[in-house]
């Protein structure tokens, strides 16, 4: 953040602030959920997760919780992450790499948009 | 700031630390280390969680909030493999899920109102944009460009705001006579010591709220010409120490600290110093003492700090609440302050409540509310529905106060005048079960060792209560002992060299004045009404209920009591050690306390 160096400067960064605010109350808790079983793992589910990580301290989102969970049955699809936006549907992706992690905190989390083809139908 | 994806909190309460809470944390970080897992999972130290006896060492893993008790270093590598790697519960370590929740502070009640903890728990402590998008240094800004010091003087004195570590002093009174004093620099200090056992508000605001403290400081210096500030906290806080260390250097690098701030020609800058938790050094001239790294004792006043302070120079002393409120006087002015609170306790005060209350934890209310007000309203009433007996505000130094002064509207002077004092807003509720000479006694266990022995009434009178005191208690107390008890009293109060020891006869002022029968009781007749005095209580069991189960028999650790299976049993007096262990097991409640 840049230095404040007179009132304005204070005042510009309380409108950046109050805007990422609003965001927030209208939002509540995100939570997203990396399948961490043994297949998961296998399949690379730690760099995904440790990416979603990065990305939500260098984006400075706020109230998002990690959380992780086994096995669900779709080996094949792994590493899998799930997104639950409060008040909505789990949303379900496959084959999450990374790169694909990063996008969907971008698009999904904070644009708000899921990504259809990253997505597993069932 | 870092996230941290999980968060793991070890219990490091003496117990815990004897069952080797240290070398077992040593063990959780190297394993994370090992497993490249340092970066997600935060360890911190807490106090105690659950019940230490029985599950030392024990944590708490979040967000899951599950409870792991009885742990070994050898258990390590597995526990962080199933929670941490694979995200699943190690059941056969967790004791309970527990939902989470925080238990010091919990939605405001009905009669509560929340200026100081109003934000704490919504925002993140150390996102500073969070709070400038809660106005936060707006009213840094405020002053800096449309007010002089000596128009922000007024303003914080309009408000009436008065000490909130306790004595009550105007905040705004204070500052002047910094901005009057002769000479260069001059310091402006905050007193985050809060040593009272059970008052915990400081820390919390310091965790959750810190820049707000920041920016009290910062409007305090420019006030009062102010041009270096130190933070004492007690290292007994590590989180609140690093919270507040933070949220400066992030007040640094925004430019609103440092040289020139906002272009004006002001300067201000702060450090954080830490305290080796001596409750005397809440004293602010003992706290100037621990500062310059000199013994934390106090010295006589006057000269007061304003006129002779830190290093011999101008200095001034807040606390921690007082400060986190100045930046909400200079938003919403002295006028919306002023008409909160009581006669001349304006505003609010926030209360760590404790002891036999339904809902314990912080609280924050307007002066003026009474303490019945406090206790049934906001506190839900006493636990398990019993009788209230009294209510001790302030810390180990206050007075206990019975049902009688319970409508008493809340502020400095009432409770003054009632024998006890507001200090840092500790209040602690008792029930009919407790003995009041056993919680004087308890109190001055307390302040006889924080005594730090400088002063003679002090050091040697706070002995000699509490040896009288033990005395009753034991049931060896003489007809004399209540005279001289009130002399010592008055002797330690008008003597004493500074507020440790002019406070510390207050607990025992108090319930000889409101609970004389008690002391009499264990004097005259030997008796501990409440039946808890150890030497003063007897265990009998009564014929008739007793049906010869051999329960309390088979438990009795110095094996008092003996009886045939399916007769009377009876306890031998002059074995029994009184620990009550047969009268909580007995399934008939055939043992009474005589």
């Amino acid at each position: 953040m840049a230095t404040v160096k007179s009132l304005d400067d204070l005042k510009r960064i309380r409108e950046e602030a109050l805007k990422k605010q609003q965001l927030k109350e209208t939002s509540g808790k995100t939570e997203v959920i990396v399948g961490m079983g043994t297949v998961g793992i296998a399949a690379g589910a730690r760099e995904t997760l440790k990416a979603i990580m990065d990305m939500i301290e260098s984006e400075n989102l706020s109230d998002i919780i990690i959380r992780q969970t086994g096995n669900i049955g779709l080996d094949s699809f792994e590493p899998i992450v799930q997104v639950v936006l409060p008040g909505e549907e789990k949303v379900t992706y496959g084959k999450v790499n990374p790169e694909m992690a990063r996008q969907i905190i971008k698009e999904h989390i904070v644009g708000g948009k899921i990504i259809v083809e990253y997505q597993i139908k069932g | 700031m870092a996230y941290f994806r999980s968060h793991v909190l070890v219990s490091v309460d003496p117990k815990c630390i004897e069952m080797g809470a240290f070398e077992l944390m040593g063990a959780l970080q190297d394993e994370l280390v090992k497993q490249g897992l340092v970066d997600e999972v935060e360890v911190l130290e807490t106090s105690r969680i659950g019940d230490p006896e029985t599950s030392a060492p024990d944590m708490i893993v979040y967000p899951e909030g599950v409870h792991y008790t009885n742990l070994s270093i050898e258990d390590i590598p597995f526990l962080v493999e199933e929670q941490f790697i694979k995200g699943r519960v190690a059941a056969q370590y967790a004791r309970e899920i527990k939902e989470v929740s925080d238990e010091e502070l919990s939605a405001a009640q009905a009669k509560e109102m929340r200026i100081v903890l109003e934000n704490i728990g919504t925002v993140i402590p150390l996102n500073v944009e969070e709070y400038i998008a809660h106005d936060g240094y707006m009213a840094l800004g405020k002053v800096l460009t449309e007010m002089t010091p000596v128009e922000t003087i007024q303003e914080v004195l309009d408000s009436g705001l008065r000490g909130r570590g306790g004595a009550g002093f105007s905040t705004g009174l204070k500052w002047r006579f910094l901005r009057n004093a002769e000479g260069d620099p001059k310091y402006m200090i905050c007193n985050a010591d809060e040593g009272d056992p059970g008052a915990f508000a400081n820390r919390r605001v310091l965790e959750g709220y810190p820049h707000s403290v920041v920016e009290g400081m910062i409007i305090g210096a420019y006030a009062t010409g102010a041009s270096q500030g130190y933070v004492y906290c007690r290292a007994e806080y590590p989180v609140a120490v690093k919270t507040i260390r933070t949220a400066i250097q992030q007040t640094k690098d925004l430019g609103l600290l440092g040289e020139n701030i906002l272009g004006t020609d002001f300067s201000f800058d702060l450090e954080v110093r830490m305290g080796a938790g001596a409750f005397v050094c809440g004293e602010e001239t003992a706290l100037m003492a621990s500062i310059e790294g000199l013994r934390g004792e106090p010295r006589p006043r006057p000269p007061f700090p304003a006129q002779k302070g830190l290093w011999g120079k101008p200095s001034n002393i807040n606390n921690v609440e007082t400060f986190s409120i100045v930046p909400q006087i200079i938003l919403k002015g002295a006028e919306w302050f002023a008409s909160l609170g009581y006669k001349k306790s304006t505003g609010t005060k926030t209360f760590s409540m404790a002891g036999d209350v339904k809902n314990t934890g912080l609280i924050e209310v307007p002066f003026g509310i009474t303490l019945r007000e406090i206790i049934y309203d906001v506190g839900g009433g006493i636990k398990d529905d019993k009788k209230f007996k009294a209510v001790q505000t302030g810390g180990p130094m206050g007075g206990c106060l019975p049902e009688a002064l319970l409508d008493l509207p809340m502020d400095y002077e009432a409770l003054d005048q009632a024998g006890s004092i507001l200090g840092s807003g500790g209040l602690v509720v008792m029930d009919e079960g407790t003995c009041m000479v056993d919680i004087a006694r308890f109190f001055m266990e307390f302040t006889q060792e924080e005594s730090c022995g400088k002063c003679t009434p002090c050091r040697i009178g706070t002995r000699r209560l509490l040896e009288i005191l033990t005395r009753i208690c034991e049931g060896k107390g003489k007809p004399e002992d209540i005279l001289t008890l009130r002399y010592l009293c008055e002797q330690i109060n008008e003597n004493s060299l500074c507020g440790l020891g002019k406070g510390a006869p207050n607990p025992v002022k108090s319930t000889l004045e409101h609970f004389l029968d008690e002391y009499e009781a264990h004097i005259y007749e030997k008796r501990c009404p409440a039946k808890v005095c150890k030497t003063l209580i007897r265990f009998e069991i009564i014929d008739g209920l007793c049906t010869g189960c051999t329960l309390c028999a088979r438990n009795c650790p110095v094996d008092a009591i003996s009886g045939e299976r399916r007769q009377l049993h009876v306890i031998d007096p002059d074995i029994c050690i009184q620990c009550g262990i047969c009268e909580q097991l007995c399934p008939y409640d055939a043992i009474e306390i005589r």
